[in-house]
């Protein structure tokens, strides 16, 4: 049996998106931006999953703008809103961001005041802490919805809020990859600029994402060239990338309370099992954390090998932290200040789509057998 | 403009009864490792090995793949032409042209070896014939015979080739000339080194490899690949065994003091090492260990662990410094492949203080309580062959 339990890394494509996909580059594979039908008919294809897109987000379809993934997508809006940045101001984000945020704050340290908030041990920022920091010379806040290794939900209403309460002009930007599909999102209601999102997330395509921009803002791009997408994302359209997660995009908006709802359950279950079936272990996702993402850590068995010890039984789950002491430690799991002797051991087992409750016993048979024949050899005698 | 190169062989095993066979072995691995090219025909022509390409283009990369080649003393691109006197001249003020272009030239030299002693004109008239055309042409340029910026070499054989520099090549032995040996081969800096530097002797190698999955990762062996696969352009083909040590360390943590293991380990590796070395009909086996780098390569810590076996072990590394390994890894390109951050042992194994200066008593009292050739077959169950 395999059981893909890594859906927060990447996700398997849905049949129904795949046949779009083959059928796009079979049918529609003329260049959008060409004068003649073939090109008319892309175009049309794109649009109608602009709105697929935008509406699963309660958007405007001109609010949304494909591009190349969620990489992509954060570094645009990023740069986009700091163009003519001043030394003296500041940008604030979180110590437990994805690094396609991370790193461009990194990257921006020597160019303007940087700071990172600390987050408590459920890896959540505190709004008092965020909104002290506020003053007039904050340009932008960038906080991730959901948090990729733990699960950790953010409440960016509230953050939004306390943002622009401080100063109307500090801009907010949401990555949104995490929670996509899996948190209800409704940008009219939320006070954020923009938020970025990605296909291959839920189950559509990979190289395609997107970035809702509010439609009172501007941003300057970061590629020039031909000025698809309005000039934001130059360079000829992924058609049947963009078609595909409209599709996905679709799907998920029929199926969502149903989807979400087996999400929940299905953590449920893995996490009460697993409780119930080994000792020394911890779970490192807070409570109320996103309905796929379960962090979880036995003591003296390194997630590393347990990973191994899986993909031999044809399961397939991650890990953020590596083996070897000599290797980087996890900075997510540094930041909710997990002790050492679980944070080597955390494995993240992430759902989806197409997990069901029939794998649920054969992972927890082979987890905890694995686990027994590791810590049999780990534990010094 | 090159559509040859000539290839010289090293002069230490020319006058050597052997040399028609090295002089096949020599040809067989340029063929081997010019397999992608096209066009390409590899020939002998009195002495030389000469390399002929249809694609000019193609001319530097095979020069890079030739020059990897150990036995080579140097190659010299040049250009191939019949025997007409005319058609010399013509090629070699084509070829002077090319260098004039590339470089500043203001003195140069002809120098004819005629093999061939059926051509009409001495090597010495043919010198000033060709000399002269070239003055005649080119009148910025002289003559200068003591120290000329560029000297023109016209080697009449059954073909004459035309050619300007000699470029020269890693030297070494041919390999498969000297014997057979095995590398301990992990994925870290020292053990490519130590490859090459014993195959560059004329030996030929095949890599033994010990992982402990699941204790480590897939991408580890993947990475011991490249590695093979990069020495492989040295060294010829190699086989690559890789072995599970995982129940080696289960019984040694289960039996065996904790500061003990890697020296028990590495004395089992040994073992292990030997039995397909014999197996594969190979003589010696080779390290990359180099004397106080890590704990178990101390002198203490050498004697213990090869007293396992009754091989020899060379140790080519043992007298360099890191940086001095380093410097070579970089050179032949091990070094980028070397540092990528997968592990072949797992950190788990590794003792917090491991012994280094272990008593060879002690050591055998804690192997008395393993069943070592029970081990060893286990371990030799989970051998792949890549």
């Amino acid at each position: 049996m395999l059981v893909y339990l890594d859906n927060s890394a990447t996700t398997r494509v849905r049949n129904e998106v795949l046949k779009e996909i083959i059928d796009v580059n079979e049918n529609y594979y003329g260049n959008p931006s060409s004068l003649h039908r073939m090109g008319l008919m892309a175009e049309k294809k794109i649009e109608e999953a602009r709105k697929s897109a935008a509406k699963l987000i309660g958007a405007k379809a001109e609010e949304i703008y494909f591009t190349g993934g969620g990489t992509e997508s954060n570094n645009i809006a990023i740069f986009g809103h700091l163009s003519n940045l001043n030394r003296d101001d500041s940008i604030i984000t979180t110590k437990i961001e994805h690094p396609s945020v991370y790193n461009v704050f990194k990257h921006l340290e020597g160019k303007c005041r940087v700071k990172y908030l600390d987050t408590d041990e459920n890896g959540k920022i505190s709004i008092e802490e965020l909104s002290a920091l506020v003053d007039e010379r904050t340009r932008l806040v960038s906080i991730m919805h959901v948090n990729n290794e733990i699960g950790t939900v953010q409440d960016i209403n509230e953050i939004g809020a306390a943002i622009k309460d401080k100063n109307k002009n500090t801009r907010f930007h949401v990555d949104g990859v995490q929670s996509y599909g899996k948190i209800k999102i409704d940008v009219q209601k939320t006070p954020l600029d923009t938020m970025a999102f990605s296909s291959h997330k839920i189950h559509g395509p990979k190289g395609v994402g997107s970035l809702y921009i509010r439609h009172s803002i501007k941003l300057a791009p970061l590629v020039y060239g031909g000025g698809q997408e309005r000039g934001m994302r130059s360079g000829t359209e992924n058609t049947s990338g963009i078609i595909g997660f409209g599709k996905a995009c679709d799907l998920l908006y029929e199926g969502f309370d149903r989807e979400v709802k087996k999400l929940y359950d299905l953590k449920d279950l893995y996490m009460k099992r697993l409780k119930e079936e080994i000792d020394d272990i911890r779970f490192n996702n807070p409570r109320d954390g996103a309905p796929h993402i379960i962090n979880v850590s036995f003591k003296n068995v390194p997630g590393e090998v347990l990973v191994h010890y899986l993909e031999g039984k044809d399961i397939y789950v991650s890990t953020g932290s590596a083996c070897s002491s000599k290797a980087r430690d996890n900075r997510i799991l540094e930041a909710i200040k997990l002790g050492h002797e679980y944070r080597e051991g955390a494995i993240r087992i992430s759902l989806g789509y197409f997990n069901t409750f029939d794998e649920v016993e054969y992972v927890i048979d082979n987890i905890k057998q694995a686990v027994k024949d590791i810590r049999s050899i780990t534990k010094r005698g | 403009m090159y559509n040859i190169a000539a290839v010289s062989f090293g002069e230490l095993f020319l006058k050597g009864k052997n040399r028609g066979s090295f002089e096949q072995r020599l040809t067989d691995q340029i063929k081997y490792a010019l397999k992608d090219f096209n066009g390409v025909t590899v020939y002998k022509d009195s002495g030389k090995v000469y390399v002929e390409t249809k694609n000019h283009e193609d001319m530097d990369q095979i020069i890079e793949r030739v020059r990897k080649i150990f036995g080579i003393s140097n190659i010299s691109p040049s250009v191939k032409t019949g025997k007409d006197v005319d058609a010399i001249i013509d090629k070699t003020l084509e070829l002077f042209a090319y260098l004039l272009e590339k470089k500043d030239i203001k003195t140069f030299k002809v120098k004819t070896n005629r093999t061939d002693k059926t051509f009409p004109i001495k090597s010495m008239d043919f010198n000033a014939l060709v000399g002269g055309k070239i003055l005649e042409k080119f009148r910025s340029v002289k003559v200068d015979v003591h120290n000329p910026d560029v000297e023109i070499y016209i080697d009449i054989k059954k073909s004459c080739y035309i050619s300007s520099e000699r470029i020269k090549s890693l030297g070494g032995l041919p390999v498969g000339s000297n014997g057979r040996a095995l590398l301990l081969l992990s994925g870290g800096i020292d053990s490519p080194v130590a490859g090459y530097m014993i195959a560059k002797r004329g030996v030929e190698i095949d890599a033994l490899y010990f992982h402990t999955y699941p204790f480590t990762s897939e991408r580890a062996n993947e990475k011991v690949l490249k590695l093979k696969e990069k020495l492989e352009e040295y060294c010829g083909k190699m086989k690559l065994h890789s072995v599970n040590m995982l129940e080696v360390h289960k019984a040694i943590r289960e039996f065996c003091r904790e500061e003990e293991t890697t020296i028990l380990a590495r004395r089992f590796m040994m073992r292990i090492a030997e039995k397909i070395a014999v197996e594969n009909k190979m003589d010696m086996l080779i390290t990359g260990e180099s004397l106080g780098q890590v704990a178990s390569q101390t002198m203490k810590s050498m004697v213990v662990i090869e007293e396992a076996i009754a091989m020899p072990v060379l140790k080519p590394l043992v007298g360099l410094d890191k940086t001095e390994i380093i410097k070579i890894a970089k050179e032949i390109g091990t070094y980028e492949t070397s540092i990528l951050p997968y592990d072949d042992c797992c950190s788990v194994f590794a003792p917090a203080h491991p012994l280094i200066n272990p008593r060879l008593e002690n050591i055998k009292r804690s192997e008395s309580k393993l069943n070592i050739p029970d081990l060893i077959e286990k371990v030799l169950a989970t051998r792949e062959i890549m």
